[in-house]
């Protein structure tokens, strides 16, 4: 069977450019907080969703509304119709974090399916498993901490299928309950959708050098030749003394392309595709290549290269976790 | 195009240098009058800058002798350009042929920023906003522009194709086939 391609998209142009690359499934979100990737410019109205889902549909593919932001207390409301909205525009399931709202979701709407989002960060069986038997989990999304092994080990303890990413911007240890944009802007991606969000961001080049600064803050300096960064706290470089370094994770991103025989036969379902906030011409190059990994794996042919270097950030890429060799 | 490596074309100097003097009144009328028209046709533009709908935004193409000012005032846009500098809440600065191809969809923002081939400057919010706002309406300039033009209409795409195809600038959305 092939390997599911989960695909990103920020706007309505980028879902049908991932349904035209040969994207499997898309996952997209609203709007507003309720999801993880709430930027400028990007997201889904309630007729954009509907549309949206339509368009996938009818092209063979199917949608999951990413709600996976952590409800304020007494605001419930807009996460509650966020599932709500998110079921009558027909998607094929719903990518939660939060307990209350998986709660809200399996009392209300039962024949919705449920995928738990990374945000979750359920990195071992036994919580799937608690996720899977009190709310009805389908899906997990890995976090991206796990060696291949590890995964091989938990999907041999749980029914639940599991989703991982295979390629995109990587994220700092726990999801979801990371503070470090918090700490820098008040703003994080667990309670308002943004990490490191753009409000926050100031870039300023002088004779060459580029400093990005965040919330007041010099996360990055980098000379005339180097990439640019995004200022984000877990990918900065910091000085102290004589000694300049990364100190949380380099700005790389991940590309697990080579591994995905190594994942499927650990039992994985589904490759993930970071990058709601990247463009549609992105969404369309990363997907054809994964889809063309994919049908090659299923064909028994080798893996062919990818060329996907330059669409990343650092325009540097690593294998992550699924490789360890930690420092 | 490889994929791993685009290559951004640079506007000749010569031509440049030969630009330098004329008047911009032309190009601002027809400018204001090209985003009239892709603001009644892509309305959606507009509302996906949500709060920065009325911020200044100054696009710099770094090869050529002058820089052009969009103010997209809700939806009643007016665009015109100015030689020096000029002041505004969001600089998006590039190769021109980098900037085209933003607005057709055959680069991604980010890998052009990653690459130092694009420049941010001022309120990165407002940038972001109009970055995935213009990705969303799949413009294509010379679509619009032939549709303005009447009986030229297909001379001027025949002109268009001929200028894209020998300099590789992306003056139409490409197929998706050759994006990267």
């Amino acid at each position: 069977m092939v390997m599911e391609i989960v695909c990103p998209a920020g706007t309505p142009a980028a879902l049908r450019a991932a349904v035209r690359a040969g994207a499997h499934t898309i996952y997209c979100g609203f709007a507003d907080e309720t999801n993880a990737r709430n930027f400028p410019g990007l997201n889904f109205d309630r007729t954009e969703m509907r549309e949206g889902v339509a368009f996938a549909h009818g092209h063979g593919s199917k949608v999951l509304v990413a709600i996976n932001t952590y409800p304020r207390a007494g605001s419930e409301h807009i996460w509650h119709s966020a599932v709500s909205d998110a079921a009558s525009a027909g998607a094929d399931a719903v990518i939660l974090a939060d307990p209350g709202l998986l709660d809200y979701a399996a009392r209300h709407h039962p024949q919705l399916r449920r995928h738990l989002s990374v945000q979750a960060a359920a990195a071992n069986a036994d919580v799937i498993n608690f996720y899977a038997q009190s709310f009805g989990v389908k899906r997990v999304v890995l976090p991206r901490v796990l060696s291949v092994a590890e995964i091989v080990a938990i999907n041999a303890q749980t029914e639940v299928e599991t989703e991982v990413f295979v390629f995109g911007g990587l994220c700092v240890m726990a999801e979801g309950r990371c503070s470090l944009s918090s700490y820098a802007t008040g703003r994080s991606p667990n309670m308002n959708g943004v990490c490191s969000p753009a409000s926050h961001v100031e870039y300023h080049e002088s004779n060459g050098t580029l400093d990005a600064r965040l919330g007041g803050y010099a996360i990055h300096r980098v000379g005339k030749d180097e990439p640019a960064p995004y200022p984000t706290l877990c990918k900065g470089c910091f000085s102290a003394g004589e000694k300049s370094g990364h100190l949380f994770e380099d700005p790389v991103s991940l590309n697990a392309e080579q591994l995905i025989p190594q994942l499927q036969k650990a039992g994985v379902t589904a490759l993930k595709i970071e990058g709601r906030q990247r463009s549609r011409s992105y969404v369309a190059q990363v997907v054809r290549n994964f889809r063309a990994a994919v049908d090659a794996l299923d064909a028994g042919l080798p893996m062919p290269q990818g060329m996907l270097a330059r669409l990343s950030e650092g325009q540097a890429v690593t294998t992550g976790a699924y490789k360890k060799t930690w420092r | 195009m490889p994929q791993d490596m685009p290559l951004i074309p640079i506007f000749p100097p010569v031509l440049a240098r030969i630009f330098a003097p004329l008047p911009l009144l032309p190009l601002s009328l027809s400018l204001t009058a090209y985003s009239k028209r892709v603001a009644n046709k892509h309305p959606g533009l507009f509302r996906r800058l949500g709060e920065h709908d009325h911020a200044r935004y100054i696009l710099d193409p770094t090869d050529l002798p002058f820089v052009i000012c969009l103010e997209p005032k809700g939806g009643t846009p007016r665009v015109f350009a100015i030689r020096g500098s000029a002041e505004g809440d969001a600089r998006i600065a590039g190769p021109l042929a980098a900037l085209l191809g933003l607005v057709h969809g055959a680069f991604d923002g980010d890998a052009l920023f990653f690459s130092r081939d694009l420049v941010i400057e001022g309120d990165t919010a407002a940038a972001l906003a109009l970055r995935n706002a213009v990705d969303d309406a799949e413009l294509d300039i010379s679509e619009e522009i032939a549709a303005m033009s009447g009986p030229f209409a297909q001379p001027l795409q025949r002109l268009f194709a001929f200028i894209q195809g020998r300099s590789g600038v992306f003056l139409s959305r490409p197929e998706e086939a050759t994006l990267w």
